[in-house]
């Protein structure tokens, strides 16, 4: 039976390392802004002049 | 570059809408490559951004831009030049990299994040700008060797960002620490409460492998690891309220969450150390979870708003002195006595000093509620916070800047006092009541089962404390309140916190400051009354007033301001009559605007008339400036009239009293040429009175009014400008809905009033099990959650109901 306390034993080693994982995000301050990264994703690659020269050809 | 062609004047009847802000446009607005634009500021702006190849700008949402009329930059921000005051804003400086964070009220939308964060395209130097929306904040990375500071703030402030500079910024940074602590904090409740209720679950449905002793014992000594942290880290701030509360001899909510939370700890530990049961691990992390979520929601705070400025925030940050007839920017605060300074246009006067130049005009209407500026003559005395209007002037420092006349007043003792001390929240009050109750019912539990059964004795005292913890009864209230600040906020009406709900049901009192919060900043319009003027005349009269710089004439100007052609109408022989008027020649008539012994004696005096006209020797009539209500002021009062009683307090002359009487009822008491500290006064008057006393205001006057009320609420037309010091922010278009937040957060303590009886209900059930000798830990480990989801459920869902009922959402 000592497999299920080495299984427990994993389980909650790995959901440590989340917790630690999510106690560093919070640190590292990704929580305290969430509205300007799910907008900043969206931006797209600035047309440049010529991209927008050949656009307007087309 | 295309040309400007604000000939082409279009005169449709559809409303024209300014493409980069937003704004509706004159008949007469400027034109730029088929776009409208409202004014040449925003033109500009424009202009620079294509220059840029920054046009998606304006793909991302419509309209984004930020309106520039009316601000003129000039010398303003000539100080940034001097490195004293570098190093305060700096965060960081060497060699070629400096970093800088400036708060910036405006940022409103998607477009600003990117136009903002695109800014090295902009400007040579910038190297990288990331924005923070929460807090309004851009940061922004640039080489001081190629730009300097003050050109990266003339940047921002061009394309219409302006940074709003302040030398306090330490209290920002402890309160950005709190709010992760306390997310961290949730996440470790979360994560011991998820793996415990894991673990757990062979207790609850009796597995077989249960009866391996070995695991059973694992399992169980796990979960008393995992609720170590809940009870040694989570708690913390529990346990610390509770302490405090009790050394001053007072039982505050946060008592019995904490005996609670220790008695479920020890007696679980007991549990598992004498073999006795499984424990309730679960319970305990489960509660504090959800008390941590509660505290969360209750905690939001508007972040881009500050409920703490005092005149340090209102006043420059640095002023021009001249030494040795050389200019140079200094920071206010090292002013010293006898200093000489220059004061432009539109700058606030940030010390008492003495006129050197020969007259002035401030507008004091901000600090002491006149709407009219004052005239000032050379060697007259001015005090500080005055704002000047028209050419720039020299002055010389009278006092520093912390003992000023405007900034004593916050020597009061109003502004020391500590806040919330005498109000005492509904749950508190409450939980008084509900510690005491629930010890006798568990004393009561414990002596009657001392005769049945002395070993269930002590098991049913320790459940009624485990189970009676007022998890429900104290999430109700975060939730409840944190819902309708939230409610609140969308009516831009800013709540500094969730008290403030409930501290506005008791107002019986509504104390109303006039100028800026019941009538218009700087709206006044002008009538004129006498013998009707044809249009050429009145193109006389503006076109005289052209030229000076008083008050009245700029507003006669603006209130002209389509007919901007008739200000190149030559005048001969102008002159202007300090203290007395404006005079010139016409197209050959002579014109004449000003004060009755102005007009050589002819005329009669007029009541309330500010100016006289006279046209070639003839008195024609007066201009009168009118104090402009806001909209729907009448339907407000009437509303509130049954429900409390009013004042009026103002720093102005009595001659808006006829107006003010048409609009308040017989019993309003009302007040004129009210010193801020007169207005502070008649507060303590009415609380000693055992009144409960809701201030308005808008100004610095009425600053130690809003502080010593029972609740202050500061009303602007622009919620990202200076407010002093108070409770709530109310945008001032929204004031006319006072009564109907007043008639909500009504509605918000009867919801808590409602989810306290469910949460009693959830009381009574679970204690009569307690005392009946059957709490398992299965049955708390049901009811425990099950109490605090149904009351969160209960109210979110009122608030949000009555609010869409309201019209509120």
């Amino acid at each position: 039976m000592s497999v299920i306390i080495l299984l427990i034993i994993f389980s909650v080693i790995v959901a440590t390392a989340f917790l630690i994982a999510f106690i560093w995000a919070v640190r590292s301050g990704q929580f305290d802004d969430t509205k300007s990264p799910s907008v900043r994703m969206l931006f797209d690659e600035e047309p440049t002049e010529k991209d927008k020269n050949n656009q307007s050809k087309e | 570059m295309g040309k400007i062609t604000s000939e082409e004047k279009k005169k449709t009847a559809k409303e024209i809408i300014c493409f980069h802000c937003g704004d509706h446009c004159r008949e007469d607005h400027v034109i730029f490559e088929e776009k409208d634009f409202c004014c040449n500021g925003c033109k500009t702006v424009y202009e620079i951004l294509k220059d840029n190849d920054l046009c998606n700008y304006y793909d991302l949402e419509n309209s984004p831009g930020i309106s520039l009329k009316s601000k003129d930059f000039g010398d303003r921000y000539n100080f940034l030049d001097n490195s004293e005051i570098q190093e305060q804003i700096l965060d960081f400086k060497d060699g070629n990299t400096a970093k800088v964070n400036f708060y910036i009220p405006v940022i409103h939308c998607s477009s600003c994040i990117w136009l903002l964060e695109n800014l090295y395209k902009l400007k040579e130097g910038i190297r990288y700008s990331r924005v923070n929306f929460t807090r309004k904040e851009v940061y922004i990375d640039f080489n001081p060797h190629e730009i300097s500071l003050k050109e990266v703030v003339m940047t921002l402030s061009t394309i219409g960002y302006e940074p709003f500079i302040s030398l306090e910024q330490e209290e920002k940074k402890t309160r950005k620490s709190i709010n992760r602590n306390l997310i961290i904090k949730i996440g470790v409740a979360g994560f011991s409460f998820g793996n415990i209720m894991l673990l757990s679950f062979p207790e609850y449905f009796g597995f077989e492998g249960i009866d391996d002793v070995l695991i059973r014992k694992f399992i169980l000594w796990l979960n008393v690891l995992l609720s170590l942290p809940v009870v040694f880290y989570c708690s913390t701030d529990y346990f610390k309220s509770a302490f405090s509360g009790l050394k001053q001899k007072y039982i505050n909510i946060d008592l019995p969450i904490s005996l609670g939370i220790i008695t479920l700890f020890l007696v679980s530990l007991i549990h598992v150390i004498f073999n006795l049961g499984p424990g309730y691990f679960d319970s305990l992390a489960g509660l504090l979870f959800f008390l941590l979520i509660g505290r969360w929601v209750q905690n939001k705070t508007y972040e881009g708003l500050s409920f703490e400025r005092d005149y340090r925030s209102y006043f420059p940050l640095a002023v021009n002195r001249l030494e040795n007839e050389k200019e140079e920017a200094v920071p206010v605060k090292n002013l010293k006595k006898s200093d000489i300074i220059r004061v432009r246009n539109g700058e606030i006067i940030p010390a008492d000093s003495i006129l050197l130049s020969k007259e002035a005009n401030i507008d004091y209407s901000f600090v002491t509620g006149e709407s009219d500026a004052v005239q000032k003559n050379k060697d007259d005395l001015i005090y500080a916070g005055g704002r000047q209007a028209g050419t720039s002037v020299l002055l010389k420092v009278q006092k520093p800047v912390s003992q000023s006349y405007l900034t004593q007043l916050w020597n009061n003792e109003a502004f020391k006092k500590e806040e919330n001390s005498e109000f005492e929240s509904l749950v508190n009050r409450i939980s008084k009541y509900f510690t005491i109750f629930v010890l006798l019912i568990a004393l009561a539990g414990l002596s009657i089962w001392l005769t049945i059964d002395i070993n269930k004795a002590w098991f049913v005292f320790t459940a009624v404390l485990i189970v009676a913890c007022p998890c429900a009864l104290s999430l109700s209230t975060p939730f409840t309140l944190g819902n309708s600040m939230n409610v609140f906020g969308r009516n831009h009406f800013y709540l500094k916190n969730t008290l403030v709900i409930e501290k506005l049901t008791h107002i019986t009192h509504i104390v109303f400051d006039k100028t800026g919060t019941l009538t218009e900043n700087y709206a006044g319009s002008i009538t004129f009354e006498g013998k009707p003027l044809n249009k050429k005349e009145s193109a006389w009269v503006t076109g005289l007033a052209a030229n000076s710089t008083h008050p009245l004439s700029r507003k006669l100007i603006k209130q002209q301001e389509g007919l901007s052609e008739l200000s190149m109408l030559e005048i001969n022989n102008y002159r202007e009559i300090r203290g007395k008027g404006i005079q010139g020649e016409v197209d050959g008539h002579q014109v004449k605007i000003g004060s009755l012994q102005f007009m050589n004696g002819e005329g009669s005096e007029k009541e309330g008339a500010n100016a006289y006209l006279s046209i070639d020797g003839e008195v024609r009539g007066t201009f009168r400036i009118n104090n402009v209500y806001r909209k729907n002021i009448r339907g407000l009062i009437r509303n509130l009239a049954n429900r409390y009683k009013f004042s009026v307090l103002s720093g102005d002359h009595e001659g808006e009293k006829e107006a003010l009487e048409k609009i308040f009822p017989d019993s309003t008491s009302m007040f004129f040429s009210q010193k801020p500290e007169d207005k502070l006064k008649y507060i303590n008057t009415l609380q000693e009175k055992g009144e409960d006393v809701l201030m308005l205001g808008d100004g610095l006057n009425d600053a130690g009014a809003l502080v010593k009320s029972n609740t202050g609420i500061a009303v602007t037309e622009d919620i990202t400008s200076f407010t002093p010091a108070s409770d709530a922010i109310l945008d001032a278009d929204r004031l006319s809905d006072l009564d109907r937040f007043l008639r909500f957060s009504e509605t918000s303590r009867n919801i808590i009033y409602l989810s306290f009886v469910i949460s009693f209900l959830y009381n009574i059930i679970g204690m009569s099990f307690a005392v009946f000798g059957k709490l398992t830990p299965i049955v708390a480990a049901i009811l425990m959650p099950a109490s605090s989801i149904s009351v969160v459920f209960f109210a979110t869902f009122a608030v949000n109901t009555m609010a869409k009922i309201r019209k509120l959402i």
